[in-house]
């Protein structure tokens, strides 16, 4: 155990290295599968983060409890069974308090099982490290998780049904009249994948530390 | 041009080394290339050696295209004063067609070209040539009253999305007239199909009886082909995008782009040889009135020959290798006549299955060259 204090230098990168240096969609491309499925529209990816960032977090902070006592051969199983039963548990309050948000969402709450980045993180941060550095980990993953779906949905939602969570933007200002025209192109999968090149495009341009040495 | 020459020779010390605008030198460098040949020549590393450059090649593509274009523009004007009932000539309608048309040349190259100089001018390299033919084709695409936002929105995409991102002129997957022309038509459907887009009639009523469907829009719509119109589908006097109706204007194109051997004569032929072989197979099926026109008739029709001569034989995106552009090309014809008659929602097939084969043309060329290398290896006594 480290003797750190709890927001050290260190345990400060756990956070923001996800953000931007190790971004788990746009750095280590895990996870991107669905961020492409529900980002038609701003209010289930925000739903959609946030169920992932409650399972991710608490995932890891149980696994890394127990750490010491998963036999190292049947880990990936024991893993699966926490973060199923953590899902399971998010879909039925979103079933609860969230119903339509839960059905326009459909399988892909389900799906937060598979979801590449929390088994990743689990296996390679929660297995070795102590419960407070994974809950900070746990956050800071979707957290960047988080701002990509976000940042997507919100041009995909705004080009493409001229709304921003439900609220019809573009027809308040009156953009319809001049002869303006929803993008259809923008509510089908493929532009999602191609929103999420152009923000990698971007972030490389600006980060020098991810541009490959020649 | 001893204008041009005067006023470069004026303003070059300041784009070179130095000078106060020596970042614009690329845009610069476009212009003086573009009016004289350069008289910089290769100096390391060059082995092949052709006496026309990049540009010249694309004018020469550009000119090909002017049959097209100009009977474009009459038929413009033909169908607009046709369907409104009015009286026209020869120049009227031309005049009419020309107005409508430039609009749409002058926004598809304006907006690419200023994308294209960016990207120069930020990468440091000089302007590539591409985007002449580009330019010019995106247009001939293009339904007449398509918007000019929309043109310039599906140009942006294009020219960074199909074309940038791989690193500009010569190194895309996907052709980017085409990119652009399938941006426009996801993008925006209501605009880029049905029988409302394709005939000008401005607020003027329009006669009785009068379809703005395309031959193609009316087949998928289980409505028979009116075959005494075979002559029309040949000369081109009917609906659909502005460049692609008129086949023999783009067979004269075709010519030239043949005697010049710009164009690869091999992917022309194979696209109208497999168009023809599933239009047969087709017609051997017969289980609908789409299926059974003559196979000959498909060739005729939407953006076939269009595709045919200017789309697929684009040398970028094309198969490299003589025995791939073969493949590829009686691949592209018969996709094409599939989705068309398969999919009632895409009429014109032509462009998907171009930038399909697109996709596939170097998996095709990697194995051709796999297996000539172990053709040849055979013979290798050790």
């Amino acid at each position: 155990m480290s003797k750190d204090s709890l927001f050290s230098k260190k345990n400060i990168k756990l956070l923001s290295d996800p953000l931007n240096d190790e971004n788990p969609i746009t750095v280590q491309a895990l996870g991107v599968c669905s961020a492409l499925a529900i980002t038609v529209q701003l209010k289930p990816a925000i739903v959609m983060a946030i169920s992932v960032m409650v399972v991710l977090a608490v995932a890891n902070v149980l696994i890394s409890l127990m750490r010491k006592l998963i036999p190292s051969r049947i880990r990936i199983i024991v893993q699966l069974v926490v973060i199923a039963a953590l899902v399971i548990l998010v879909d039925q309050v979103l079933k609860a308090f969230a119903y339509d948000v839960s059905k326009e969402l459909s399988v892909f709450v389900g799906l937060i099982i598979t979801n590449c980045i929390i088994m990743g993180r689990l296996e390679a941060f929660g297995m070795a490290n102590g419960p407070w550095e994974s809950f900070l980990d746990g956050i800071g993953s979707s957290f960047g998780y988080a701002w990509i779906l976000i940042v997507v949905a919100f041009f995909r939602e705004l080009l493409g049904s001229g709304t921003l969570y439900g609220y019809p933007v573009l027809e308040k200002i009156g953009l319809y009249e001049t002869g303006y025209e929803n993008n259809g192109m923008m509510i089908l999968p493929p532009m999602a994948l191609i929103t999420v090149g152009i923000i990698i495009w971007i972030q490389r341009m600006k980060n020098e530390k991810l541009i490959e040495s020649k | 041009m001893k204008l041009f020459k005067n006023i470069l020779a004026s303003v070059k010390p300041h784009f070179e080394k130095g000078g106060k605008l020596e970042k614009m030198y690329p845009a610069y460098d476009a212009f003086e290339t573009f009016l004289f040949v350069p008289d910089h020549t290769t100096h390391a590393g060059s082995h092949i050696r052709d006496a026309i450059d990049l540009k010249r090649t694309m004018i020469t593509v550009v000119l090909a295209l002017m049959p097209a274009l100009f009977f474009g523009m009459w038929n413009v004007g033909q169908l607009h004063f046709t369907a409104i009932g009015e009286e026209f000539t020869l120049m009227s309608a031309f005049t009419f067609g020309a107005l409508k048309m430039l609009p749409l040349i002058i926004v598809s190259y304006a907006v690419g070209l200023g994308v294209e100089f960016a990207f120069a001018i930020s990468r440091g390299h000089s302007v590539n040539e591409g985007y002449l033919v580009t330019g010019m084709l995106i247009p001939m695409t293009m339904p007449i009253d398509v918007p000019l936002w929309m043109l310039a929105v599906s140009v942006v995409f294009a020219v960074i999305i199909g074309k940038e991102v791989f690193g500009g002129t010569g190194m895309n997957i996907l052709n980017p007239a085409l990119t652009a022309r399938a941006f426009l038509f996801f993008a925006y459907p209501s605009f880029m199909s049905g029988d409302k887009v394709w005939i000008n009639t401005g607020d003027s009523a329009t006669v009785d009886g009068f379809s703005g469907a395309t031959p193609l829009a009316d087949l998928a719509a289980n409505i028979p082909l009116d075959m005494s119109l075979i002559g029309s589908f040949f000369y081109g006097n009917i609906a659909g995008s502005v460049g692609e109706t008129s086949t023999l204007a783009i067979l004269i194109g075709a010519g030239i782009l043949l005697v010049t051997g710009i164009a690869s004569w091999r992917t022309m032929i194979s696209v109208f040889i497999g168009g023809y072989v599933m239009g047969l197979l087709f017609n051997l099926w017969g289980a609908n009135e789409f299926m059974m026109i003559p196979s000959y008739v498909h060739l005729l029709l939407g953006g076939f020959a269009f595709g045919a001569v200017f789309m697929a034989t684009d040398p970028v995106t094309a198969a490299q290798t003589n025995t791939a552009k073969y493949i590829v090309g009686f691949l592209i014809g018969m996709l094409a006549i599939l989705i068309r008659v398969f999919n009632p929602a895409y009429p014109e097939g032509m462009m998907l299955a171009i930038l399909f084969m697109n996709v596939f043309a170097p998996l095709v060329d990697h194995y051709v060259v796999g297996a000539n290398i172990k053709r040849r290896l055979k013979r290798v006594k050790v």
